[in-house]
């Protein structure tokens, strides 16, 4: 290979070097410190590279699209996803900072696999070729069973890493059974190539349906789309919430990211056939995990439940296939960063009044409102906006979607869709009653415990979710233009 | 092309009922006398000490975990090697750079400790 060619266009992955180069900093950071008290200065160093790679992504934001080496590629889809994940990231990385002692002690490790899990979840935006595809998927992936179970101390963390590490292993084969069997279709394990390959009658067209249903296992794992969808909550509930936050918002924009290029720009001809199956699994997701959701006690369990149907409804653009549609979704996908993230701070900051438990019973949040005005305020609001009320974020993502849908003619899939949010207000909702107009059981007991303060940085957590999804919420059109779909 | 098929078929037949044909006449035609050093466990030759089901330290893992890396490495390396006078700039600057990440991996375990007994 010429030399030359590997620095052609190298541009259309720096924030992922920058990433790539900071994570190996931090690791030696991390073996060149003394004592326990260099984990603050590495959570700060994180960000700061976090920030870096956004600043890297700002900085190739609007040039015309161009690919790097047949493996990657900068258009705007791309960059919105990365935004997304990166926001995501520096979210994470700020909730995580004091919130368990194993970052003490092993603070390297830990925001490295994060910093890694970003790059991943990254690369998979942008990937135009099954190979970076399949790498990208198992970049973040690895990181991620490692980071669930970076609370040992706590059987239900290692509980967690064991279930999601050994399902998504056996996701990650099926995925990359899939990615042969396109290969074989198409003839190369290039989007565009496999396109042209099956669009002008050559390749091997049999082989497609039977790819597209074994990738569908590995994209549906990830995204937890309903029959794929069992670990979701044993993994959300079990993992320490700081990487449950991050995760449930990484991975679903990663994997979505990569789903809808992988749909729309390697096998668009054949959208008639896989449209219908994906239509049927967004309204079993969309249900399932509605109906499931009712019947949880636990607030994490509730919100893995609440993850499960969004993806629902992001698969629904996905079944539209058209380009206004992933930009919806990658509004969506903002918008829901967001509000998911938020709601988990809030969570992080409820455990900590009620005794570090690594989840929060939905029982206990009577009468909250109360005690913590101030947080009880803020996931009301992400309540609310998760499930759809305007003026909110969370309308908007559902809004646009809905609309991208009707427009491509599954009007159906809408209704199924909206008789769904009105079946989600209900769990949400209870929460904002629970915590407002209801009274602690045994108020004694509560009365006593004294009041725990946030850390510093998941207050600012919690205020920048807030002020993102009412500034979203009241000025949708700027985001909506800014963040763009597949072919715009 | 069927025909071809044809002595896969009888070969894969030949595979089940050679090896079959061999255990069972063995167990009809073989001489058995049993002693207390016949029914033991194998154990390479050497006679066993002690329970067979020993636990293992986790820590063998994590020294397995490193020498994996570096006879992957090695693997790599011994090809790039004997291609050494037909490779451009842009392999061996490839092939620096991929020992430097596992440099990088080495020191890192080293300093937190993984190569330590304990």
């Amino acid at each position: 290979m010429d030399t030359a060619l590997l620095f052609d266009n190298a541009v259309v992955l720096l924030p992922e070097l920058v990433l790539a180069v900071g994570v190996m900093v931090l690791m030696m950071v991390d073996i060149g410190r003394r004592g326990q008290n260099g984990s603050q200065l590495l959570a700060g160093l994180s960000v700061a590279i976090l920030l870096l790679g956004i600043g890297a992504s700002v900085m190739i934001w609007g040039r015309a699209p161009v690919e790097y080496l047949d493996g990657a590629i900068s258009d705007g889809f791309a960059l919105s996803v990365r935004l997304v994940i990166l926001i995501a990231g520096v979210l994470g990385v700020l909730l995580s900072r004091n919130w368990f002692p194993a970052i003490e002690r092993q603070g390297g490790a830990f925001y490295s696999l994060h910093l890694l899990a970003v790059i991943g979840m990254m690369l998979m935006g942008t990937a135009t070729n099954l190979i970076v595809l399949f790498i990208a998927l198992e970049i973040f992936s690895l990181a991620l069973y490692i980071l669930s179970g970076f609370y040992r101390e706590n059987a239900r963390s290692i509980e967690a890493a064991m279930k999601y590490f050994l399902l998504g292993a056996f996701a990650s084969t099926f995925f990359v059974y899939g990615c042969a069997l396109l290969y074989g279709a198409g003839g190369s394990s290039k989007f565009t190539q496999i396109h042209e390959t099956l669009a002008t009658g050559g390749g091997n067209p049999s082989l497609v349906l039977p790819g597209i249903a074994l990738l569908l296992v590995g994209f549906g794992f990830k995204v937890s789309l309903v029959p794929f969808h069992m670990w979701t909550p044993d993994v959300y509930q079990g993992a320490p919430t700081p990487v449950t936050a991050f995760m449930s918002v990484g991975t679903k924009a990663a994997a979505f990211a990569g789903f809808f290029r992988l749909m729309m720009t390697a096998l668009p001809s054949f959208h008639d056939q896989w449209a219908m199956p994906l239509a049927i699994l967004a309204v079993l997701t969309m249900t399932v995990g509605n109906l499931t959701a009712l019947r949880q006690s636990s607030v994490k369990r509730m919100l893995a439940y609440s993850g499960i149907a969004h993806a629902g409804n992001i698969l629904i653009a996905l079944v539209a296939g058209t380009a206004a549609a992933s930009s919806a979704a990658a509004f969506y996908l903002f918008a829901y960063a967001f509000m998911n993230i938020g709601a988990f701070t809030v969570t992080i900051a409820l455990e900590r009044q009620y005794g570090n438990e690594n989840d929060v019973e939905q029982s206990r949040l009577a009468g909250a409102a109360e005690r913590f005005p101030v947080l009880a305020a803020a996931m009301a609001i992400f309540m609310l906006s998760l499930s759809g009320i305007p003026p909110l974020a969370g309308f908007f993502g559902k809004f646009l979607v809905f609309k991208a849908a009707v427009e491509a003619g599954w009007a159906w899939l809408v209704v199924i869709g909206v008789l769904n949010s009105a079946v989600s207000a209900y769990y949400y909702l209870r929460i904002v009653v629970a915590m407002y107009f209801q009274q602690p059981e045994q108020a004694g007991d509560e009365k006593e415990q004294p009041f725990v303060p946030a850390s510093r940085s998941s207050v600012f957590v919690v205020v920048v979710s807030v002020l993102a999804v009412v500034v979203i919420g009241l000025q949708p059109g700027l985001w909506a233009d800014l963040l763009r779909g597949l072919g715009q | 092309m069927l025909s071809q098929y044809f002595f896969i078929l009888i070969m894969s037949g030949l595979a089940v009922v050679l090896p079959l044909a061999a255990i069972v006449m063995g167990h009809f035609l073989g001489p058995r006398r049993p002693d207390e050093i016949k029914n033991d466990i194998y154990e390479s030759g050497v006679e066993t000490i002690g329970e067979t089901w020993v636990q293992f330290r986790a820590q063998y893992y994590l020294i397995g975990l490193v020498f994996v890396v570096f006879d992957v490495e090695a693997l790599f390396l011994f090809p790039i090697a004997v291609a050494y006078q037909q490779l451009e700039m842009f392999a061996v600057l490839a092939t620096i750079f991929f020992v430097l990440l596992l440099v990088i991996g080495l020191m890192y375990d080293w300093r937190k400790g993984a190569l330590e007994w304990q």
